[in-house]
């Protein structure tokens, strides 16, 4: 398939962006989205262009380096990370549109390379289970009851990609944040620090310039992962408990 | 066959230099080692920790884990990846599992059991002490990653489940669905994150380390280019720490990621550290065939699937092109069944991806052609889906049917998966002694990029159990004796050494930037792959390692000549990155030639053809090759010179288990 490709490219962080109109031909639709791009930047590195910079790694859908918004839409048409994103999802003669993540917390480093560093703060905020190697109990010491287990590990399934703050209006990453609570609030090993865990982690998320949540639910819907929006709805039960203590 | 090895040399390939006489592990019975080594270790002083500086090279399961621990312990630990979060260091891709000797099932299993598994399972080709070790910290493992919040399965009961993995007969593999890996890296990437919060860690993301600096014979620093800003930047400490993981991406595709690459391991190996066995490769029988040209990396499916899925190719060529579902059963040969009745469809990787090889090269492969082969083996659930309900499947192996679907187009419930091997892990890597030390002081390897534990071949689940074990329990036990000999002298930027290093890498990246000529980088990454895969995969001969490692100098000579790097080296440039990693490459798929060259041998994942028994299967030769194989590099420009390595053979004593060919029928 022959395809119009428009696309954000921004020298640098401090450098002003714009849409550049490339063409590709003879794209296979077994190919997947990333593969397209770098037979594009095959193409430019050829005639003397600079590539185009985006972020890619594990290109199996986990890492969670990719990020794009497709045609207006965080990870493309399909709900599935960019990197598993296969061309049999576009039609022949489409005209798509490229752009980095768009959100004051992920400033644009390079064309469609943002900075995602936020997210590794907010963990570092309480994004955790404070345990030092050595102090562990017998693993079957405390049983998890399935239920719980099986929502721990739903929630914990986030990879970090950022495309729910792409996709929400407000730029807000309750969604992560709201995982990452639900996975260690669903845990007996996450209970001693659930009071402070939240309330540190939602400061760090106010002070990093994500936006609040206005229940749009936009982030749940392109979240690759398939993570619930009720995430947020625990997130928000046990800030009220934490508070109220 | 001395011949052969005399040619090699005659060839002017290699030399021969000193054995390695002592791998530094107590003294005693192998099961006391550890408490021996760990109760003479010496100790530092708790007030004395902070100052001392610790350079941990990657975030994956054994840096992350490292990183983590030192700082919980007061060290002054600085953390370096490329990518930009540590969270996503490749062992996240890592699907099926972890192995402890829980032995939660009461089936048999014990440390023993495991280490004798994992012995056997490499072949004979791995180092006893080493190898009982990470059997006996296992069970640690599974404890930290429980008590960090590490969502393993559990049944109804809310006790912790396991499952059977390839080449062993216990179930002792602990699974996150199929996101293992991804669970157990976010465990160590929070137990990282916190100590960056408590101030002991510093992390350093989108940073690459290019080389390492050498002081007075000790590893003391690193440099590295800012991927954001292009600054090359010098970092001194008291030990550097690589776990910057393996190098299959020399293959161009394998399952690795985009990024993955040898060059901290090998930068590290041009400045004396030994690189030991790197023509040992692990090709995984489960990952989805290539489909096209444009194929820019590989996808693993874990070999979980292979529990219950059954693996077949038609009995007879003119069927390959047909509907597998109108095959009827008489006309399929499940032939890991019918050749090895005792494991089946769980014989170790390297025998069900050297069987995939066979019924393909005989002209039975399936799928569509890539060239003018089939390249593919039917992986099929129809029994199981029979036998246990879709639910049940789809409760087990669900996320990697999605993905089948997604990268495919097919509905693998209904159509029998397409699978063929690819290039997974590498068991070979920087040689370390019983400390994980490299044979530079100072410098310490963890996970993937050592050589320590699978010798010549890895069975599932324990690549994962490796890098925890390194990190959490083994390093830092054993580096503190190190460090209790430092703080080490003041060093300053200014010291020549470090000065020099600096400079080499500034002239490294000038150099790339300047020869701006006709070819991009990605198409050398591409021939160099070709050539690995042709000659230095799943069988190699004499004959064409010769004609590989002929192939990859004049390549290496291209690549100086006649590369296009564009851009500029102080801001982010991608192709920049790539540049240094295939040059590094480049010289790397040599020494792997030359190493599968000299071992004439069938091992593991290693197979001569050469060196194979009547009815086709590995024939070892332990009178002659029971031994590591660790080369030192002689130097060389920087610019892909390359010395003459010479190889140091480490002999490989086995006193708790015994030397037997495997078998597996």
């Amino acid at each position: 398939m022959n395809l119009t490709l428009k696309i954000w490219r921004q020298p640098g962080p401090r450098h002003r962006g714009s849409m550049q109109t490339y063409k590709v031909t003879d794209i296979s639709e077994d190919m997947s989205f990333l593969e397209m791009l770098d037979i594009l930047n095959e193409q430019l590195n050829a005639k003397g262009e600079e590539p185009i910079a985006f972020d890619s790694d594990c290109r199996e859908g986990i890492c969670g380096s990719c990020g794009l918004m497709i045609s207006g839409k965080a990870h493309g048409p399909e709900r599935t990370t960019t990197c598993q994103l296969h061309m049999r999802s576009f039609t022949d003669g489409e005209v798509i549109t490229i752009e980095p993540w768009r959100a004051n917390a992920f400033p644009v480093i390079k064309d469609l390379v943002v900075d995602r560093s936020a997210f590794d703060r907010i963990i570092q905020a309480g994004g955790y289970i404070s345990v030092n190697t050595g102090s562990a109990p017998e693993a079957n010491a405390a049983p998890v009851p399935k239920q719980h287990a099986e929502r721990a590990f739903m929630a914990a399934e986030c990879i970090g990609c950022g495309a729910c703050v792409a996709a929400c209006p407000n730029a807000s990453a309750m969604l992560f944040m709201g995982a990452k609570v639900t996975h260690l609030s669903e845990l007996p090993q996450g209970q001693p620090e659930r009071d402070a865990r939240v309330v540190s982690m939602v400061e760090q998320h106010d002070h990093e310039g994500f936006g609040g949540c206005t229940n749009v639910g936009a982030c749940s819907q392109a979240c690759p992962k398939g993570i619930p929006q009720d995430v947020i709805s625990t997130l928000n039960k046990d800030l009220r408990t934490a508070l109220r203590r | 066959m001395t011949d052969t090895i005399n040619a090699g040399i005659t060839h002017g390939l290699y030399t021969e230099g000193e054995p390695i006489a002592d791998t530094k592990a107590p003294a005693g019975p192998i099961a006391q080692m550890w408490t021996t080594r760990r109760f003479e270790a010496a100790l530092v002083n708790p007030a004395n920790r902070r100052k001392l500086d610790v350079i941990i090279v990657g975030t994956g399961l054994a840096g992350g884990s490292a990183a983590a621990t030192l700082g919980e312990a007061g060290y002054n630990v600085k953390s370096f990846c490329f990518q930009d979060s540590p969270r996503r260091a490749h062992s996240i891709a890592a699907q099926g599992g972890i192995n402890a000797a829980k032995n939660y099932k009461e089936d048999g299993d014990s440390v023993y059991r495991l280490f004798y598994d994992t012995v056997k399972g490499g072949d004979y080709r791995s180092r006893e002490t080493n190898v009982y070790r990470l059997a006996e910290v296992s069970a640690n493992i599974i404890d930290q990653c429980v008590a960090q919040g590490v969502p393993f399965a559990r049944d109804y009961g809310g006790l912790l489940d396991n499952r059977s993995f390839g080449g062993v007969q216990v179930s002792r593999t602990f699974y996150a669905r199929g996101q293992t890996g991804q669970q157990l890296l976010i465990g160590a990437y929070q137990a990282l994150e916190r100590q960056v919060a408590a101030g002991t860690v510093t992390t350093y993301t989108r940073h690459e380390m290019l080389e390492i600096v050498v002081v007075d014979g000790r590893a003391r620093g690193i440099i590295v280019r800012d991927l954001v800003t292009g600054e090359i930047e010098t970092h001194l400490a008291d030990a550097v720490v690589l776990a910057s993981g393996g190098y299959g991406n020399v293959f161009f595709l394998s399952t690795n990621a985009m990024g993955s690459n040898v060059t901290a391991s090998w930068r590290a190996h041009r400045k004396g550290a030994y690189m030991a066995n790197p023509c040992f490769t692990q090709i995984h029988p489960t990952c989805i065939p290539v489909s096209g040209e444009h194929q820019s990396k590989l996808t693993l499916m874990s070999e979980s699937l292979r529990n219950d899925g059954r693996i077949w190719v038609p009995k007879n060529r003119e069927d390959c092109d047909k509907d597998p579902r109108d095959i009827p059963e008489e006309d399929r040969d499940y032939y890991l069944e019918r050749i090895y009745p005792s494991y089946g469809n769980l014989v170790p990787r390297d025998i069900a991806s050297r069987q995939a090889k066979n019924v393909c090269d005989e002209g039975r492969g399936v799928g569509p052609k890539v060239g003018d082969f089939r390249r593919g083996v039917y992986l099929d659930f129809a029994d199981a889906i029979e036998r246990l309900g879709k639910a049940a499947v789809s409760e087990k192996y669900g996320n990697l049917f999605d993905m089948y679907a997604r990268i495919t187009g097919e509905d693998p419930y209904t159509v029998p998966m397409r699978i063929y091997p690819a290039v997974h892990y590498v068991m070979g890597g920087l040689w370390v002694d019983y400390d994980l030390q490299s044979s530079i002081p100072g410098l310490f390897v963890a996970g993937e990029a050592n050589y320590s534990d699978h010798g010549a071949n890895r069975l599932g689940a324990s690549a994962l159990m490796q890098g925890l074990a390194d990190g959490y329990f083994v390093l830092p036990n054993t580096i503190r004796d190190y460090l209790a000999k430092g703080p080490f002298e003041p060093l300053s930027a200014d010291h020549p050494e470090v000065v020099a290093a600096r400079r080499s890498v500034e002239s490294r990246t000038e150099r790339l930037l300047a020869i701006n000529g006709e070819r991009s980088v990605d198409s050398f990454h591409r021939e160099l792959g070709q050539v690995m895969w042709e000659y230095c995969g799943m069988e190699r001969s004499e004959e064409g390692l010769l004609k590989a490692i002929d192939l990859i100098r004049g390549l290496r000579e291209e690549f100086w000549r006649n590369v296009r790097v564009l851009g500029a080296g102080d801001t982010l440039n991608q192709s920049l990155e790539r540049a240094g990693r295939v040059a590094d490459f480049l010289e790397l798929g040599e020494l792997m030639c030359i190493d599968a060259l000299h071992r004439r041998e069938s091992c593991g994942s290693h197979f001569r053809v050469e060196s194979q028994t009547e009815d086709g299967e590995a024939l070892r030769h332990d009178d002659e090759y029971a031994y590591v194989a660790a080369w030192e590099s002689t130097g060389g420009d920087g610019f892909g010179e390359l010395g003459t390595p010479v190889l140091h053979k480490e002999d490989l004593v086995y006193e708790a288990i015994q030397l037997k060919q495997r078998s597996y029928k």
